[in-house]
């Protein structure tokens, strides 16, 4: 087991090193100056040369390359062109907020939608099934932006139970839980769903119940185990995504989190801080696959062989 | 022997259908069956014939659209068409116990092999952890299963298909049931391994007094383990004797033609015998005797009116128009 995980983990440090190189060539390889998009297109050249020199914009590409990883191990992503402050500290503001986010959306996600997929699962054809399908289906088919802004004319304006944006206490965190939670919990539905009625076709659960087990020990015990390896996958694929940045559920609701930093450098052509949440971003997603792999191996002792 | 009250199990006209959106099949017509204590009874056919529906019609876990429509089961004098769900959890694993075909799939691969023996104990015999997990290396050790210490603790893909099928078997004794269903056990096994499990089950029939309802498509099987053998085509019984019998004195034209697929050392020319034609569709039954349509010795009655069970000699019973005076038969 525990070469296993070293194994995994091995393997993600080239996947990472990749992602990070793409990453820098496409931004500083492609046609357009960061001095110009700093400073507009009629400055001195002789000011251009001293920042050039000063950011070491003269150096071999792959010489910058080299500092600046060396840089991100050091948690050093350099400095915002536009705020002028440390894209570290940036990321380490916003990432809070991201974080209860995740959190609670992550919350929703799981509560709704494994039991729902269970129910449908083991009641399919049946009118809970179709109810819940239906609600997963309406999950994952509406878009965040209607779904988010039509819970704010509901619940924040009409009924006046919740506030509209902000980020201020729990109460705020509600709203854009449950947007996110949905979307998401419709597709741990319906994969838990799926997977649970395939599992439960298995020969072993016959043995289970030849065995004189109680229909819900069967299910619990014997199907789910097996059923849930493609499912705790996604639910980790998910949260990384999550931490990444709910770019249009911050967006809507006023989270100052990492997707709002990284649309907002986006926009400002900020370079180095765009660079750095996506690096952020990609560490994460890869961390996030790391942790299902390891879930997966502890729940099915064939993975763990190799 | 009929009688109801020394036996292990009694099935009385049981009929299993399965309603199908094409119509409705009968697995199971009219199947009475008796299995006496402490014996080994083959229940043969082909695939598709009933026999594994009967099985699982025993423990009631026919799954659906098949049901149960008529009959009934007795478990030493007790009716088990009658129990509740609750009543009948209670009896499988316990006091029948079932192992399958494939022990390939049979297992669940998450769990180790000891505790999926452990858990049909502590289900049933309330016994605390400790002493299922001593009882459950016992009984690997009971079966054959070398360093049984280890293998408790092996997953199934650990194991060879031998392993494995001796695992479901200890997970089938271990609570010492009256009667262990196998359906099939040796089909997925190598010859050789078959010969050493087929040994092994006998034995521990004969240790523990539990009778074994045999499911097999094998006469090789069946002569080699069972006392009594019921023959079965398209979901009814068409043969059935005792062992020494049923092959000295083959009345049945299916029965013959199973035992004719049975390659014998010696047998003038190498060509094998078979059964010509196929199953019939238990949605599409022809009419009259069920076997007609591929039997070398129909004549047009057997196409018209189905023949009874005709007893051909004490504990003999045949259902075929042609066998119920003799080996010559004749007309009805």
């Amino acid at each position: 087991m525990a070469r296993y995980i070293l194994k995994r983990v091995v393997i993600s440090v080239p996947v990472l090193l990749g992602v990070a190189l793409v990453l820098f060539l496409l931004l500083n390889v492609v046609p357009g100056d960061p001095i110009t998009i700093m400073m507009g297109e009629h400055i001195k050249p002789a000011l251009v040369e001293s920042f050039r020199a000063r950011m070491h914009l003269d150096d071999p590409v792959l010489v910058r390359f080299v500092r600046y990883i060396t840089g991100a191990l050091r948690w050093d992503f350099g400095v915002s062109y536009k705020l002028e402050r440390e894209v570290s500290d940036l990321i380490r503001e916003s990432l809070p907020h991201t974080i209860k986010l995740t959190v609670c959306a992550a919350l929703v996600s799981w509560l709704i939608g494994i039991p729902a997929g269970i129910v449908s699962a083991v009641r399919h054809n049946t009118l809970a099934d179709r109810f819940f399908m239906g609600f997963s289906l309406l999950g994952i088919s509406l878009p965040i932006f209607w779904a988010g802004l039509l819970m704010q004319y509901v619940f924040a304006f009409r009924l006046q139970w919740l506030p509209v944006t902000g980020y201020y206490s729990l109460r705020y965190y509600i709203m854009p839980a449950l947007v996110l939670g949905w979307s998401s919990a419709g597709a741990i539905a319906r994969l838990t769903r799926s997977n649970l009625l395939e599992t439960m076709k298995h020969d072993y659960i016959r043995t289970a119940r030849a065995k004189g087990l109680k229909e819900t020990a069967v299910v619990t015990a014997h199907a789910l185990k097996n059923a849930m390896l493609p499912v705790v996958t996604v639910m980790a694929i998910q949260v990384a995504g999550l931490l990444g940045g709910a770019v249009m559920t911050e967006s809507i609701f006023g989270i100052p989190g990492l997707g709002r930093v990284a649309v907002n450098a986006i926009a400002d052509r900020d370079m180095p801080l765009l660079q750095g949440t996506i690096l952020f971003t990609t560490g994460i997603v890869i961390a996030g696959n790391l942790a299902a792999d390891i879930i997966c191996a502890f729940l099915d002792p064939r993975i763990r062989v190799e | 022997m009929d009688t109801a009250d020394n036996g292990t199990l009694s099935i009385k006209n049981l009929s299993t259908h399965f309603f199908t959106r094409r119509g409705i099949a009968a697995a199971v017509d009219d199947v009475t069956l008796f299995i006496p204590k402490k014996s080994v009874v083959g229940v043969v056919g082909e695939s598709g014939c009933g026999k594994s529906v009967t099985a699982l019609s025993v423990l009631r876990l026919v799954s659906r659209p098949g049901r149960i429509v008529s009959g009934s089961v007795s478990l030493g004098g007790e009716d088990l068409l009658a129990k509740s769900p609750a009543e009948m959890r209670q009896i499988r694993g316990s006091r029948i116990s079932m192992i399958f075909q494939e022990p390939m799939t049979s297992l669940n691969p998450v769990y180790t092999a000891g505790r999926q023996v452990m858990e049909a104990m502590m289900i049933h015999g309330g016994t605390g952890k400790a002493e299922a997990r001593d009882r459950t290396v016992e009984m690997f050790r009971a079966v054959g299963i070398p360093e049984p210490e280890r293998r408790f603790r092996a997953f199934p893909h650990q194991l060879s298909g031998g392993l494995r099928q001796r695992v479901m078997i200890a997970m089938a004794m271990v609570c010492r049931p009256s009667l262990m269903i196998a359906d099939e056990p040796t089909t997925a096994l190598d010859v050789t391994i078959e010969a050493q499990i087929l040994h092994l089950m006998k034995e521990l029939q004969e240790t523990f007094g539990t009778s074994i309802m045999m499911i097999t498509h094998n006469m090789g099987v069946v002569a080699e383990i069972c006392d009594y053998v019921y023959v079965m085509y398209a979901g009814k019984i068409v043969e059935q004797a005792g062992v020494f019998e049923l092959f000295d004195d083959t009345r049945h034209p299916y029965t013959l033609g199973l035992l004719g697929s049975i390659p014998r050392h010696g047998s003038p020319k190498g060509r094998l015998l078979g059964i010509p034609g196929t199953v019939p569709s238990l949605l599409d039954l022809p009419k009259g005797c069920r076997f007609s349509p591929r039997c070398d010795r129909a004549e047009r009655y057997c196409s018209e009116r189905e023949p009874e069970m005709y007893e051909v000699a004490p504990g003999h019973k045949v259902r075929c128009f042609h066998c119920s005076g003799g080996s010559k038969g004749g007309s009805p």
